[in-house]
């Protein structure tokens, strides 16, 4: 296979794509994280830095639709196991 | 076997480890194998009145499925050699 284009052959071509790029990482467990890739594995372990983890919390209300409490925690830099991780997706492009 | 060599080379750092039931130990990383199994000296509960047993604990083993996270200290990795590693054996995986 020719692996030296630039284009995308496989789902792992997009992760390595967005290295050094700002990705949003939807994890297991109302956990979402945004912060720049530095480095991955076939396990989807993620090395991240500048990271900003968003913790969702539902709480169930009787008799009527519960409220949403978002925490929001910042790390500077940070290993995250790839059993957790749901989605990776690349930056925005406007 | 990438993320593997960069736990290695961050023995002896303070690390803080974060497990899948919300348990946050920080301690001073003293070695890691191929599975992330993480082995901790001189540990710290962060929410002590919250896992009392914890208190007399002074180091231990971590078997590397219940990792969530672990923050590192940022000044301890080199994110351009990291992101070439990573495109290495990125590269090295799609030949297989």
């Amino acid at each position: 296979m020719d692996t030296s284009s630039a284009g995308i052959q496989e789902p792992f071509d997009l992760i390595r794509l967005s290295l050094n790029e700002r990705v949003f990482v939807k994890l297991r467990g109302d956990r979402e994280l945004t912060g720049v890739l530095h480095a991955y594995d076939g396990h989807m372990n993620l090395i991240m830095s500048a990271v900003e983890e968003t913790i969702m919390i539902v709480d169930p209300a009787e008799g009527g639709q519960g409220s949403v409490n978002y925490v929001k925690r910042k790390m500077d830099m940070l290993f995250v196991r790839g059993d957790g991780v749901i989605l990776v997706s690349p930056p925005s492009r406007t | 076997m990438l993320i593997f060599s960069v736990f290695k080379t961050l023995t002896d750092q303070t690390v803080i480890v974060e497990l899948k039931n919300d348990l946050l130990i920080t301690g001073v990383l003293k070695s890691v194998d191929q599975f992330l199994n993480i082995r901790l000296d001189n540990i710290q509960v962060s929410d002590e009145a919250r896992h009392p047993h914890m208190i007399a604990v002074k180091n231990c083993f971590i078997r590397g499925s219940v990792v969530r996270y672990v923050q590192i200290p940022a000044d301890a990795v080199d994110t351009q050699l990291l992101e070439d590693a990573t495109r290495r054996e990125a590269l090295n995986q799609t030949k297989r």
